[in-house]
């Protein structure tokens, strides 16, 4: 009776005591991972929730000290900041746009076996993932091309990511089955309708993860908006942010109302703090819903065609 | 091939090209765009042997030979660079490399569905913060009034922490961890697919033949995702002379730059910035930086396809 009730209870193997101790100390090990990754995030946010006082006497530790959003209304007060905001969201919806647009208009032919040069085309592509004329030289031909100081200067450089290209091209090669492909042309399908008919609608997934690698790139993109524009009114939020984050160059209005220097002072660090949080929550925010494409970019990727 | 068969086949590739001809449309703009953006500035490339004015254009300056290259292999900054591009890509490369393997078997061995979950959503989200506002966080983190490292060391030692910018070599590891911290669980997911696809059987078979988990981890774990390892450590390596310029220029200061001064941040400052303007030396820096890195890519690509499958192309 009492064996029985104890193989009821127990089914699964017990672990060794060696099997325990090692357990344990992987769990141990995450929780160490997570709080490390996890501290300087929460930190972020609850300075930013704090009081410019508490900031400036260093007494936020991990949870907001006398909550307040002063730091917020000062982020909202900046114009620069705000016409960052409006920049980015432009560079990145139009940026994007052409990016996928160019990114499958490639990645369609070349996934076609049947296409005569297509090694040779392949290859004039992944050269220059190997071998670029670097800094200058591109310099050079973006002022050439008279778009310096242009909108255009924050899209058309690095309008293709080769690599994203791959990503594609793999994806529709492995993915999408070539009977689709006989079926079709039996039945009289273009080489164009196909593409519209069939590789797009079946391409969904890999257009959701090139379309969101992309958009991330451009939001975080400081680069060149760094090289190519030098007027302020055509900033992305990126460029805002080193001015005020790491050149420390604050715009004077926004912290004028107040009369001390130390008040001043801790107004400058809290508004740190807010533009942080403010310029990275909308990619933090979407995140937990597209993770899993992000993952699978990698996962295709990985296995290069 | 006879005159005849060698027509027959001409016409056969044309009939093709023209029933692809639809392919090719598709193809036109992705061409244009690397041709302009891509081919251009490489044939560009050639004012690093011209002196180059912008009046006269790139293909009209005067040449000059190898004096740019010569003029940086005898200039004291050469070395220095060199130096510090190399020390702070092995620094990356030896702290950062393993790190993402160990955090993929931790996860692996994870029993807890949920909390393996939510680790690998949690470790993934670092990876998304902008070069920016990272470099911003590294900053505000280490100031020794507002930061937390300021505000933990106050706590604890009831004063003022020293100013950790102060000291030039800080820099290479506040660099170099802080890329872990951003990185290591994105750097993680390749390994982690490739724990997963180790077949049970294995597992199961280690199992009754009584191995612990520990063992297992360094019996059927490891050597199964070795290759994955290895391929990944030679393109690695391939990438050392290949420093991103972004995260390196946003932390230079004056303290640091006797250590943080490398190819990349040296070409934008003797060429695009406001005090530089020497377009053909820059260029030539540059362009040496540019083979170096290609010849590496090319040899360590023929590595990688002796030791696997798997390629660059």
């Amino acid at each position: 009776m009492v064996g029985g009730i104890r193989l009821k209870k127990k089914r699964t193997i017990v672990d060794t005591k060696g099997d325990a101790v090692f357990y344990t100390v992987v769990n141990i090990l995450i929780i160490v991972i997570l709080i490390i990754i996890l501290w300087p995030l929460i930190f972020i946010v609850s300075s930013s929730f704090s009081s410019k006082e508490a900031v400036l006497a260093g007494r936020v530790i991990l949870w907001p000290v006398d909550f307040s959003l002063e730091g917020y209304e000062a982020v909202f007060k900046t114009n620069d900041v705000l016409i960052g905001y409006r920049n980015t969201i432009l560079y990145t919806l139009f940026g994007t746009a052409l990016n996928v647009a160019l990114t499958l208009a490639a990645a369609y032919p070349l996934s076609r076996k049947d296409l005569p040069g297509q090694k040779f085309f392949m290859f004039l592509f992944t050269f220059t993932m190997i071998f670029n004329g670097g800094m200058i030289p591109t310099y050079i031909v973006v002022s050439k091309l008279g778009i310096l100081n242009t909108p255009l200067a924050m899209i058309l450089p690095g309008a293709l990511s080769v690599y994203n290209m791959i990503i594609t091209r793999t994806f529709l090669q492995n993915s999408i089955p070539k009977d689709l492909y006989e079926a079709a042309s039996i039945d009289g399908c273009t080489d164009s309708t196909y593409f519209w008919k069939v590789i797009l609608p079946l391409s969904s997934p890999v257009i959701a993860v090139i379309t969101l690698y992309y958009a991330v790139g451009h939001w975080n993109s400081f680069f060149n908006a760094f090289l190519y524009i030098t007027k302020s009114e055509l900033y992305p939020l990126q460029l805002v942010l080193r001015n005020i984050l790491i050149a420390n160059q604050m715009d004077s209005a926004m912290i004028t109302d107040l009369d001390t220097m130390t008040s001043k002072q801790g107004l400058a660090d809290l508004l740190k703090y807010s533009l942080i949080v403010v310029s990275s929550l909308p990619v933090l925010m979407m995140y937990p819903f597209v993770q899993k494409h992000f993952v699978k970019g990698v996962m295709i990727g990985s296995i290069k065609g | 091939m006879s005159s005849i068969q060698r027509k027959l086949f001409t016409e056969k590739v044309i009939r093709n090209i023209c029933r692809r001809w639809q392919l090719y449309v598709f193809l036109l703009f992705p061409i244009v765009y690397i041709l302009i953006f891509a081919y251009w500035p490489m044939f560009g490339v050639q004012i690093a042997f011209r002196d180059f004015n912008p009046a006269l254009g790139i293909f009209h300056s005067p040449w000059v030979g190898l004096k740019y290259f010569k003029k940086f292999f005898h200039s004291y900054q050469c070395a220095r660079v060199i130096r510090n591009t190399l020390i702070i890509s092995l620094y990356s490369l030896v702290a950062r490399f393993p790190i993402p393997i160990i955090l993929a078997i931790c996860i692996h061995v994870l029993r807890n569905e949920k909390l393996k979950k939510a680790t690998q959503m949690i470790v993934y989200i670092p990876h998304f913060i902008s070069v920016v506002v990272l470099v911003g966080m590294i900053n505000q983190f280490f100031n020794p009034h507002v930061g937390l490292y300021g505000n933990i060391y106050k706590m604890i030692f009831k004063e003022n922490a020293a100013d950790l910018f102060a000291k030039p070599t800080s820099f290479l590891h506040m660099f170099v961890w802080s890329g872990i911290w951003q990185n290591m669980g994105w750097d993680s997911i390749i390994y982690i697919a490739a724990l997963y696809s180790v077949s049970l059987e294995l597992h199961e078979a280690a199992q009754i033949d009584g191995a612990s988990r520990l063992q297992r981890v360094f019996a059927i774990d490891l050597p199964s995702i070795m290759p994955t390892i290895i391929i990944l450590l030679i393109l690695n390596v391939g990438q050392i002379m290949n420093l991103g310029f972004e995260k390196i220029y946003l932390m230079q200061n004056d303290i640091n730059l006797r250590l943080s001064e490398v190819i990349s941040t040296y070409v934008y400052k003797v060429g695009i910035s406001p005090n530089g303007g020497n377009y053909s030396y820059a260029t030539a820096i540059g362009l040496f930086n540019s083979v170096v890195n290609f010849i590496l890519i090319v040899i360590v690509n023929k590595i990688a396809n002796r030791c696997g499958e798997t390629s660059l192309w």
